[in-house]
């Protein structure tokens, strides 16, 4: 082999050190460095956020028994620390969303990119950056006033405060993830592929739901996990229409009754537990379960969104 | 059936979904709007709120949301805007980038109210910041980097390289390139994404429930070390904490609130559309 | 090789690769005279683009290549660690395929290079501006709009403009890589018009943007093929007598 003896030969071009030092380099070689260090900070950041949920939330573990930790009563003033309730609370109400945000956001998502004219286009996509920017309290009070007395007397029931009602609010928070990465996932699909189809006599809506949708399949799976994440750490919205009951959703008609997350069980309760009580760690133990739970999505959708970053970034 | 039939019926269902999408929003919007504007007048927007905050104004809570927004930006727009920079301009494809890159996205899944507890534990108690808008502030500013780190730094790569490659062989450092050529090029998509940023942070309640806000405090923040109102929350409060609340006073907190954020989003969409129609390359 | 009384730039024995072992430029030792329009002609892929801009270390932003051999320039490696590369480029100026102007005004595009070197005094940014845009041909053209965007120029002027801009830092040598490709004919003989009035006082080094180019402008002549230099002479005796059966085949048209 050549390339070896020619490898060490090679001198890597480096980039200047200074040796005479001047005034320009120094202040170059500062905002150089400082410039990377905040780079690296949001590593910090998270490793920050990280070890200080540890640090508040890792007592519970030592002070309560697995068996009550995750046994199926959460009532804190008794000491009964039951976080399935809430853990089910949260699958039970996010999973619900994602099954209504899901048909709604893909549907969306190929009308936009596929079939919608110039017009329709131009109204739809402010509408949704419109609905990414309501705040979650607002649409919380809007559920809360407006859908929950709505959905109680369609029901009949008791009270319109319910998992679904929860459900139905963040269906709709998740939806602008969900189209926006769905829109960029149907737009990566190469043109050919839609010429191909529509040569070989299919129609156009034969096009996309035989060959669109199934090559963008990747990056609507993306959509649905980041919506998913989006879901599940939803906080104000879901206390203020799920009810709150902290019971578990395992009836048929759960999903009618009221519930409780385990984000809206920190929020309801952080400002009334006296600091360094199990309460306080208990709260901040869901919280590192909440912070897992959204880190392994993120971990899995991460390769998906740096591949649209190749292709020209966030939109 | 018929498949052009089956087509048509397919995008008629496609257009429905969108039209479902769509109109609850303007129902939300609409809903706050029609409520709300009775309550809005000079009195409510500038008096402090009285008789267990079912009369009077929101003063104090509009005020400490425009507090916090600025306190927010002080702290995330550095941090942010350097952040691009090194991705864009200084970074290379090594393992500690991509390490950057899942932090940033992992910071942008974090639950807000997770952010909520890391603000207590660090700032409020670690810190000794105690509930204080900088505890507040600092909170929101992590919470919003990830949007102003990945808006920034699109709008840093949208500059064409050319322009690096000539201002170094004018002798320009690297430095002096981003600072002369690339910053002010990619000033406006800067901004937007910071003005996205700030307004997500306007718009939160659970980051600052145990960091900085306060349930009632009819007076305005005397220092940065101050408790505060804020809107979120004070519509949080007035909606599910007080009994007996005069509707009109939540409809209308909700329409100030929906107001400043949905203006904020109106201006970044606005700086973003002029400068992609006035920029040259 | 022709004789050289007055080596501006030595290059030797200069190897460059990239990391994946592309080898682009191989084994090359060339003189460039002072004060004379030396080009670098080949065709693409020959490696003449990437010599001439490792003359002033702009492949330093190139990530993953590597480099070996010398560059002398006065005598001096540039190099040898510790160099200062802003001051080179400064010694070296460029001008670019495509005319480049940064975004903002003429006179901005023209002063950018001094600013940074640290010239505040309005008065000589003034003189220089004057005098760039003179040397470059322009000013008579551009003299009553020098606060207009430079795009608002036609490509002719804007690549004058570039001229213009490198000449405002006072460099010793010039290169120009295909300073022509993208202009009308008029607007060529301009710029070669240029680059005859500048071979006075700089030293010229030019990738000129077809074989007919490189027969009117040059002084010395390099010709390139696969990363290595063929073939080095004085003015266009290359294309007359040429002495390698490559660089005959080439400059006849018979590949390239």
């Amino acid at each position: 082999m050549l390339i070896p003896t020619r490898l060490a030969r090679l001198r890597k071009i480096r980039r200047p050190r200074s040796s005479s030092v001047s005034w320009g380099r120094w202040t170059e070689f500062l905002i150089e460095s400082l410039i990377r260090i905040l780079g690296l900070s949001t590593i910090g950041f998270v490793l920050l956020i990280f070890l200080f949920l540890l640090k508040e939330g890792v007592p519970v573990f030592l002070r309560v028994t697995p068996a009550n930790l995750f046994g199926a009563r959460w009532y804190p003033t008794f000491d009964l620390f039951g976080t399935m309730p809430l853990l089910l609370g949260s699958v039970l109400v996010t999973v619900t969303a994602i099954a209504i945000a899901l048909p709604l956001g893909v549907a969306t998502a190929v009308f936009v990119r596929e079939v919608a004219p110039g017009w329709a286009r131009e109204i739809l996509k402010p509408m949704i950056e419109v609905l990414a920017g309501i705040p979650s309290v607002v649409l919380g009070f809007f559920g809360m006033t407006l859908v929950a007395p709505l959905i109680r007397t369609t029901l009949g029931a008791p009270t319109g405060l319910t998992a679904f009602t929860g459900a139905l609010i963040l269906a709709y928070m998740s939806l602008p993830t969900i189209i926006s990465v769905a829109e960029d996932a149907l737009d990566a699909v190469p043109k050919s592929y839609r010429d191909a189809g529509l040569a070989m006599g299919a129609t156009q809506w034969q096009t996309i739901w035989r060959v669109v949708v199934p090559a963008a399949r990747s990056g609507i799976i993306t959509a649905v996990m980041l919506g998913m994440g989006r879901a599940i750490g939803e906080t104000m919205a879901v206390m203020m229409v799920t009810g709150n009951a902290a019971r578990l959703p395992l009836s048929l008609d759960a999903i009618f009754r009221p519930v409780r997350t385990m984000t809206a069980t920190i929020a309801a309760e952080m400002g009334e537990v006296a600091q360094g009580s199990t309460h306080y760690h208990a709260l901040f133990g869901i919280g590192i379960i909440l912070f897992l739970v959204t880190f392994v999505i993120n971990l899995v959708a991460a390769p998906a969104i740096f591949a649209k970053r190749r292709r020209g970034g966030l939109r | 059936m018929n498949r052009f039939l089956e087509q048509r019926v397919g995008f008629a269902m496609l257009s429905l979904a969108a039209l479902a999408v769509v109109a609850p929003i303007l129902l939300v919007i609409g809903a706050i709007v029609v409520r709300g504007i009775g309550a809005i007048n000079w009195e409510f927007l500038t008096a402090v709120p009285r008789s267990g905050m079912k009369a009077g104004g929101i003063f104090p809570a509009i005020v400490g949301t425009l507090v916090l927004i600025l306190g927010t930006s002080l702290a995330a727009i550095p941090i942010g805007v350097g952040g691009a920079i090194y991705l864009s301009e200084y970074a290379r494809d090594t393992w500690l980038t991509r390490a950057i890159r899942l932090a940033i996205v992992n910071l942008a899944g974090i639950p807000s109210v997770v952010y909520g507890l890391f603000g207590l534990g660090l700032f409020v108690l670690f810190l000794q910041f105690g509930t204080s808008i900088v505890a507040g502030s600092l909170t929101l500013a992590i919470m919003t980097l990830p949007v102003i780190i990945s808006t920034a730094e699109e709008a840093l790569r949208a500059v064409p390289t050319e322009f690096r490659t000539v201002s170094a062989s004018l002798g320009g450092t690297r430095w002096q390139g981003i600072r002369r050529v690339v910053l002010p090029q990619a000033l406006p998509g800067i901004i937007t994404g910071v003005i996205l940023g700030l307004l997500r942070a306007a718009g939160e309640t659970a980051p600052i429930l145990f960091t900085v806000a306060a349930f009632f405090l009819p007076r305005l923040p005397q220092s940065a070390f101050d408790q505060t109102m804020a809107l979120p929350y004070h519509l949080y409060v007035i909606s599910t904490q007080v009994p007996g609340m005069p509707p009109q006073i939540q409809y209308g907190t909700a329409l100030v609130l929906l107001a400043l954020v949905l203006s904020l989003n109106v201006i970044a969409t606005m700086i973003r559309s002029s400068f992609r129609r006035r920029r040259q390359w | 090789m022709p004789e050289q009384q007055n080596p501006k730039i030595n290059i030797q024995d200069v190897t460059y690769e990239y990391d994946d072992g592309k080898p682009i430029l191989r084994h090359v030792t060339l003189d460039v005279t002072a004060h004379a329009i030396t080009v670098f002609f080949g065709p693409a892929g020959s490696g003449k683009t990437t010599l001439l801009r490792l003359i002033n270390r702009l492949n330093d932003l190139v990530e993953g290549s590597r480099m070996s051999g010398k560059i002398l320039l006065d005598g001096r490696d540039i190099y040898a660690p510790g160099s200062n590369v802003p001051e080179l480029r400064r010694r070296v100026g460029m001008v670019f395929a495509l005319p480049l102007p940064l975004p903002g005004t003429i006179r901005e595009n023209v002063t950018y290079g001094p600013q940074l070197a640290g010239v505040r005094d309005r008065v000589r940014l003034e003189e220089v501006v004057e005098r760039s845009l003179t040397q470059a041909a322009l000013w008579d053209e551009v003299k009553d709009r020098l606060d207009t965007p430079a795009t608002s120029l036609s490509g002719g002027q804007q690549q004058r403009l570039c001229i213009a801009r490198s000449l405002a830092l006072k460099p010793d040598v010039l290169l120009l890589d295909e300073p022509t490709s993208g202009l009308d004919p008029i607007s060529t003989a301009k710029v070669e018009e240029t680059l005859f009035q500048l071979r006075e006082h700089y030293t010229i080094i030019v990738i000129p943007h077809s074989v007919q180019q490189a027969g009117r402008v040059a002084d010395y002549t390099a010709f390139f093929l696969m990363g290595e230099l063929i073939e080095y002479g004085t003015g266009t005796a290359l294309f007359t007598s040429p002495r390698d059966r490559r660089t005959e085949d080439y400059v006849t048209g018979r590949f390239g």
